[in-house]
């Protein structure tokens, strides 16, 4: 990102920072809270982050904007935590994973090969119906009810930073925990897309896939390949959220808030995912405890669909993504 | 054969121009008003009235708004609940606070408040497209969401959170039964449709098309983008608050937002494409797709001799639901009102095959 | 041979004063200099020819000219108006049409309605009439719908006016891309490869549709073209870019005999 030209941005990132602070200065919160609240935001940013992961994915691969990937993640959580009530756990994550694989190869042949040509609306609209089609699935091979995952993931709060602050800040680390996972899928996934051949061949699909096609890059395989890239995020995804909340149908929902995340981030862009998940957390948090109380609470709800309107109108292209041009 | 056109020869171009220029549609048309006005009170029970033949209207109503904005103008929308709660509360705080208005001015006031918000949240439209526009306008959906939760005042300090409509009257006439209430809401969708009718066919409708199929374009020949998809935003959300208005007063009676949350936005939109994008046809054939296949989905089991929850239909339905959007898509994009558009065509050459 | 020599019984054409002029147009995109201080006028009633191997900026001058880019400098004088940045819609109610060499037409609707469209900005009656579509908003649809009849009888597209322009063949829709631009009675018409695409016989009749235009409205037309036949036959004068920047001014005749024209189709080093 190149400071000197977006002045725009700058500004409109620096009026957020002081947004944030805000609380601070007019003495509503002192530091250590307003840390503890930081800090929650922080890290639920970066759970929205992973599910914005599977949707940059695939776009990046190709152009397709995946509404279904909250299904995705809920569906992937309900086979694991049910599968895993009949088999040890490592082997529940396998099948799981082989499971996401078949549906990627599923979706490829029966939704995206007949829609090859046709504009992104359309494409969208079919992975609305995915989506729709794979909560049914899930939950009727599943069952609604709420599962608890056991995946081992620390329960118990720390306190931090004792000796600085009076009575130390609270940190929640399965988020901690939570946040590695993340950090060490996107450095993962970065490598991928910058170092090897297929992650060559799948930027090429996403910038045209007639042109990429008459290189001789097949398609159909480059799609599966993404979709089952997408459906291991979802997965690790899934076990995160479902670790934290337990497996039930809100998850999906909540998954809807990763659109507004990778509004901020830019579609095609993975740290711009992560960026943006932060920022839409911070921001929701912060936002949620210090001006809720105001209004009833529910800021929640629409803060980071309106964040990302705003942002929309002066940056459609999001803080890392690429320049949209209309060619004549 | 039933369909021929030969000896409908047109000499004038206001004969070309009418509402129904073939014979067999006009009186196809005529005769299915004269049908639901007439004969339909007189053979269908309360259960029809109730369960489908009213909310099979309202929601027409919805899905004509919405396809004007989607179909004809090409602009996506995931928020037309938000917009039919804006009609519905508008309708409402109209009734309570000004309890002298007649039923059919306050319907119309709702109609003009979702407009004015409609154009509101339009604005984005004119930087963005596609699903960056589809997502804008999610946050319209759950902000006005929240905004009918929240704010006191909307709910006229109402405590429990949901509000109930006075009693119907129109013009002194006292509104009773699932009768008289079918009617009031077949009159108003006719109008209505007759008026979406004049408009597709007209100068704005022509600007709506070419922004959608060609933006680019459209403004080299002098077509304002601003003036295109604000006026598109706006009769949408007119039609579509209206039926907000409808939904809440005549059907529901007594509400909460929840009826207008997200998912009616999805399901209408889903009436849109399964019915067929531009088609006012198409509007209301979605719109009874939707409407009965629930009820169908719902007596099959039994009918079959197969038990099934009734959480197991929902998620069958949901099912059903998302696997027809993918097939309409590939199938048919131009969904439902092609496939009568089909018909037609074989009925022109029928017994001919070709 | 100049076509308008042969023509016979034809009234001699009084060419106007210049009612376009473009001054030192620069245009680029990111790095690329699509256009270099291009200058050159047209007078009223003329055929202007834009002619030039392919990448010279061919298309790009008349995007400048009716405002789809904005140059980086230079400015754009139309009917005694001066601007520097020139907005499409604006372009088009001061009387600039054109059309476009991917032919831009709205896929999903029917020749009438293509057509019907580009006389949008004419219509006057304003939403609320248009619902009702009685009395006077349909009597002005009905007017302008007896333009544009007039329009398909003289491009001879009258069995086809209630196809879906997506459903006709390419010559076809050649003929109702020039078809919507002139439906707004343009003073200038911008024509974009009007040829394209073309068998001898599709050009011959697309080249009477020009001529017509141009003699019996007095259409001021601009137009950019491959075909040196057509060219030399129809166009009063020719402007040549090569690289974005004007190589050549004048008569066809002028043109065909300059050498930095012969060098620019030839390819010779630069």
């Amino acid at each position: 990102m190149d400071f000197a030209r977006h002045r725009l941005t700058v500004a409109f990132l620096a009026l957020l920072a002081l947004a944030a602070a805000a609380p601070m200065f007019l003495g509503v919160a002192k530091f250590p809270q307003w840390l503890e609240v930081a800090l929650g935001g922080l890290l639920t940013g970066v759970l929205y982050s992973l599910v914005a992961l599977g949707l940059v994915l695939i776009f990046k691969a190709s152009g397709v904007f995946n509404f279904a990937q909250g299904a995705m993640v809920l569906f992937a959580a309900l086979t694991l935590v049910r599968l895993a009530e009949k088999m040890p756990l490592a082997l529940a994550i396998a099948v799981t994973l082989a499971i996401m694989i078949a549906m990627a190869w599923v979706i490829e042949r029966v939704v995206l090969r007949p829609l090859v040509n046709q504009e992104g609306i359309v494409l969208f609209m079919a992975t609305l119906g995915v989506a729709y089609f794979l909560d049914g699935f899930g939950q009727s091979l599943w069952g609604s009810d709420i599962y608890t995952l056991h995946v081992g993931m620390p329960k118990e709060p720390k306190i931090i930073l004792e000796s600085t602050f009076d009575g130390g800040v609270l940190v929640d680390m399965e988020d901690f925990v939570a946040a590695i996972i993340a950090a060490i899928l996107v450095a993962a996934l970065a490598l991928f897309f910058q170092k090897t051949a297929t992650g060559r061949a799948l930027r090429a699909v996403a910038d045209d896939h007639q042109a990429a096609q008459s290189v001789g890059i097949p398609l159909n395989r480059i799609w599966v390949i993404v979709w089952s890239v997408a459906g291991l995020v979802a997965l690790v995804a899934g076990i995160v959220w479902g670790s934290k909340l337990g497996v039930q149908f809100s998850i999906s929902q909540v998954a809807l808030k990763a659109l507004p995340v990778v509004i901020l981030g830019g579609f095609t862009s993975i740290p711009g995912a992560i960026v943006g998940g932060l920022i839409i957390g911070l921001g929701e948090k912060l936002s949620e405890v210090y001006l809720g109380p105001a209004f009833g609470g529910g800021i929640e709800n629409w803060f980071a669909y309106v964040l990302a309107l705003v942002f929309l109108l002066f940056r459609p292209e999001g803080l890392f993504g690429e320049k949209i041009i209309d060619r004549v | 054969m039933i369909y021929r056109e030969t000896g409908q020869f047109k000499t004038t171009y206001a004969s070309d121009s009418q509402l129904f220029p073939i014979l067999q549609d006009r009186a196809f048309v005529i005769g299915a008003l004269v049908f639901a006005f007439v004969a339909v009170p007189f053979l269908a029970s309360d259960y029809l009235f109730r369960a489908i033949l009213t909310p099979f209207l309202i929601l027409s109503l919805a899905a004509l708004g919405l396809n004007i904005l989607v179909g004809y103008c090409g602009q996506v929308s995931l928020g037309t609940g938000g917009f039919m709660a804006v009609g519905a509360y508008a309708a409402y705080n109209f009734a309570v606070r000004v309890p002298q208005l007649d039923l059919i001015v306050i319907f119309i006031l709702a109609g003009l408040c979702a407009a004015l918000v409609g154009v509101v949240f339009g604005i984005p439209s004119l930087r963005i497209k596609g699903f960056y526009l589809a997502v804008a306008t999610l946050a319209a959906q759950f902000f006005i969401d929240w905004a009918f939760a929240r704010i006191q005042w909307f709910t006229n300090d109402t405590p429990s959170g949901s509000v109930s409509a006075p009693p119907l009257s129109v013009l002194g006439h006292a509104i009773q039964g699932p009768v008289q209430k079918y009617l009031l809401v077949l009159s108003i969708v006719a109008v209505a449709a007759l008026v979406a009718r004049n408009l597709t066919r007209g100068a704005i409708g022509r600007s709506w098309m070419a922004t959608r199929d060609m933006d680019v374009a459209a403004e080299v020949i002098g077509i304002r983008p601003l003036h295109a998809k604000l006026t598109a935003f706006a009769v949408s959300s007119f039609f579509v608050g209206m039926s907000g208005a409808l939904w809440a007063f005549v059907y529901l009676g007594s509400w909460e937002p929840l009826a207008f949350d997200v998912n009616r936005s999805f399901q209408l939109l889903f009436m849109v494409i399964i019915g067929g994008l531009g088609s006012i046809l198409g509007s209301f054939l979605g719109a009874a797709f939707i409407v009965i296949l629930p009820l169908v989905l719902n007596q099959l089991p039994t009918a079959l001799g197969i038990p099934l929850s009734t959480a197991m239909i929902s998620h069958i339905e949901f099912m059903v639901f998302g696997a027809l959007i993918v097939f309409f898509l590939i199938a048919e994009p131009r969904g439902l009102a092609r496939l009568w558009a089909i018909g037609k065509e074989k009925l022109r050459l029928w017994p001919f095959p070709h | 041979m100049n076509l308008r020599e042969l023509e016979p019984g034809t009234v001699e054409r009084k060419l106007g004063a210049a009612i376009l002029a473009v001054e030192g147009i620069s245009l680029s995109f990111g790095g690329v200099k699509a256009l270099s201080e291009v200058s050159f006028d047209v007078r009223e009633h003329e055929i202007r020819a834009i002619i030039g191997p392919n990448g010279a900026g061919k298309s790009s001058m008349l995007n400048v000219i009716n405002g789809v880019y904005r140059p980086q400098q230079g400015r754009v004088t139309f009917m005694g108006e001066t601007h520097s940045q020139m907005e499409p819609h604006r372009a088009a109610a001061r009387g600039i049409a054109r059309t476009f060499q991917g032919l831009a037409l709205f896929k999903g609707m029917s020749v009438l309605d293509n057509i019907l469209a580009g006389r949008n900005l004419m219509m006057k009656r304003n939403l609320l009439w248009q619902a009702l579509r009685v009395g006077p908003a349909l009597r002005e649809e009905i007017e302008h719908r007896r333009r544009v009849e007039e329009i398909i009888d003289f491009l001879e597209i009258q069995h086809v006016r209630k196809t879906p322009v997506g459903r006709l063949p390419y010559g076809l829709q050649k003929r109702v891309d020039l078809g919507r631009a002139l439906a707004a009675e343009p003073r200038v018409l911008l024509l974009d490869e009007p040829m394209a695409g073309m068998n001898v016989e599709e050009k011959q009749d697309m080249s009477r549709f020009i001529l017509d235009v141009n003699d019996e409205f007095g259409t001021t037309i601009v137009l950019i073209e491959h075909d040196m036949g057509v060219v030399m036959d129809l166009s009063d004068r020719v402007v040549v870019l090569d690289y974005g920047r004007k190589i050549a001014d004048g008569t066809p005749d002028e043109v065909r005999s300059s050498q930095a024209v012969i060098d620019a189709y030839l390819g010779v080093k630069h």
